[in-house]
């Protein structure tokens, strides 16, 4: 067994993504404690190379679709070839299912939700966030290879530094049985969420429809607008425009006020750089007053109508 | 259109969650469980398929405290048959338990899909969908939205990141992973589900074989150690929104 720290480089739409870049931070204090180098496997053009100067190597096949079995194939292949002891995989919707797919072909762990690594006694143990984010387990790898789905925001992003260098290898990809068709953009909603500069963010605590009227008053009174966690707009309550989060929109305000969210880390991926982040919620365990800056314990239905009020009383005044 | 729905129970995190005195596991005296929210959806894309193209819903579970109330709300809700995988081991991850599924899926074919959902609240090991559709040879693929069955291959969406979505031809029968179905889950009166209990049965099939080790061991399950916390505005509704309507008003945002 090797002691190389693999990160599968994320391509979206022709560009490495940020998250990957985190990843080479994180694998690069992980390759410090293995002693073992650090390699980026990119399942695409090497022209995109590039940005991963911090990589040791890159590991470079063009002939792959970006598709999850392609990309599960094509990365299975080569951790069977060359055994490494890790394989850090961006946790996000692009990456997820390759690495689940890889780490079922391989018959090798896919430790999920991980914030941190680090290498003990010759396994590597992941801090994972579970139970959204309520609880935190610390998991450890009981055989390598091991694949690790790596939370965005884990690390700072590696810069570029000299150019790569890159290793081609060949890949057998099987015939495809899912095939890329299309983007689909979003649709152009009535607000882009990501220009406003207050946002108002309803979650499940909002319970119902008709409550949204109380969130939209509030935003109505500071300037802003109304977007919501998943829940929201899976009872289809708001639009797929107005979702914050990791599907949806990463928004960064001045003001994020969150009514009733719990602070899932889906949700918090996409706010938590946002200036002034206010959250409202019955429950004083609610991971999201561990994201905030100012936090209310309380029922929105009692804070909500108070809060309307005096800032309408504000700025009639001003 | 026949479609297999795999559901699993989940700690409901609205209520507070205790670590046992192992450090490592959940403390399940008081434990309230739950649908997994992603295999409603699921179960739900399941049922609007089957409006839309006929054919039968199965539900299949591995057994649990509650999960019996669960399937009985899932033929209320429209699945004509429920399978309860029983006798299973203690200790099963993502991975084992998806291997458990598998067994039992695979007796149960042939079908044009098999549903479930994308991840779990307690998933630390994998995700089950593609554990299942690699166990059973067939195509996966997760985070979807939407499914449209086309003769022998469905078009079915899949979410991306900043709202953009991804349409995807998949060979069926394929396994998919749900994000969220095409609408939000149907309700079902309780009268209805106790009704289902008199007059449906709950299939079972014990687990088929071994699945091997688990490849991961948790070393300690805790409340996350946090840098910061949000200064708390204190007092009645009344008073703690004064509180903030001056943080507001000093940062200049009203």
């Amino acid at each position: 067994m090797a002691s190389n720290i693999w990160v599968l480089a994320e391509t979206w739409r022709g560009q490495i993504t940020e998250t990957t870049l985190e990843l080479l931070t994180l694998g690069r204090e992980l390759a410090g404690q293995t002693g073992g180098p650090l390699e980026a496997v990119l399942l695409g053009d090497k022209s995109l190379a590039a940005p991963l100067g911090a990589a040791d190597n890159v590991l470079c096949a063009a002939n792959v679709a970006p598709t999850p079995e392609a990309v599960a194939a094509a990365l299975a292949q080569l951790v069977r070839e060359r055994q490494p002891q890790a394989v850090l995989v961006p946790w996000t919707n692009l990456s997820m299912d390759a690495g689940a797919l890889a780490a079922a072909q391989l018959n090798a762990p896919f430790v999920n939700g991980c914030k941190d690594l680090k290498s003990d006694g010759g396994m590597i143990v992941a801090q994972c966030v579970v139970y959204g984010g309520k609880l935190e387990a610390a998991v450890a790898a009981t055989t390598a290879p091991a694949l690790f789905g790596v939370l965005p925001g884990s690390r700072p992003a590696a810069a570029a530094g000299n150019a790569p260098t890159v290793t081609e290898v060949a890949v057998s990809v099987p015939e495809a049985r899912v095939k890329f068709n299309r983007y689909l953009e979003p649709e152009t909603g009535d607000v882009d969420i990501t220009q406003k500069e207050v946002l108002v963010a309803v979650g499940r605590g909002i319970q119902q429809q008709d409550n949204l009227e109380l969130a939209e008053s509030l935003a109505a009174a500071l300037g802003g607008a109304v977007c919501g966690s998943r829940p929201v707009i899976d009872q289809g309550w708001l639009p797929l425009s107005r979702q914050v989060g990791k599907s949806g929109m990463s928004v960064k305000p001045k003001l994020y006020l969150m009514l009733g969210i719990s602070g899932a880390p889906e949700h918090v991926e996409g706010m938590k750089n946002a200036q002034l982040i206010v959250a409202i919620n019955t429950d004083a365990n609610a991971p999201i007053f561990n994201v905030a800056h100012l936090g209310i314990n309380a029922d929105l239905f009692d804070v909500v109508p108070a809060l309307t009020e005096k800032i309408r009383a504000v700025k009639g005044g001003a | 259109m026949n479609t297999l729905v795999l559901l699993k129970m989940v700690p409901d995190v609205v209520e507070e969650l205790e670590v046992a005195a192992d450090g490592k596991s959940l403390d399940t005296s008081f434990l309230r469980t739950i649908i997994n929210e992603r295999d409603d959806h699921a179960l739900e894309q399941a049922l609007l398929l089957k409006e839309r193209h006929g054919g039968k819903v199965t539900v299949v579970a591995l057994d649990a405290p509650d999960i019996d109330d669960t399937l009985f709300a899932a033929m209320a809700k429209g699945a004509d048959r429920a399978v309860k995988i029983t006798d299973v081991p203690e200790g099963l991850t993502t991975q084992t338990a998806a291997k458990l599924c598998a067994q039992a899926l695979a007796g149960l074919l042939p079908a044009d899909l098999i549903l479930t959902g994308v991840q779990a609240l307690d998933d630390l090991d994998g995700l089950s969908a593609a554990i299942v559709a690699h166990q059973l040879g067939l195509p996966y693929i997760g985070v979807v939205t939407g499914v449209t069955a086309d003769g022998p291959t469905a078009t079915v969406i899949k979410e991306f990141a900043g709202g953009v979505r991804g349409e995807f031809a998949v060979t069926l029968p394929a396994v998919l992973g749900v994000q969220a179905a095409e609408k939000p889950p149907r309700y079902v009166p309780v009268a209805k589900v106790r009704a289902m209990m008199k007059t449906q049965k709950i299939e079972t099939v014990p687990v088929a074989g071994d699945v091997g080790a688990a490849t991961i061991e948790v070393r300690q399950l805790a409340k996350p150690v946090v840098s910061s916390h949000a200064e708390m505005l204190e007092g009645s509704p009344e008073e703690a929104a004064a509180k903030l309507v001056e943080r507001l008003a000093q940062r200049g945002l009203i």
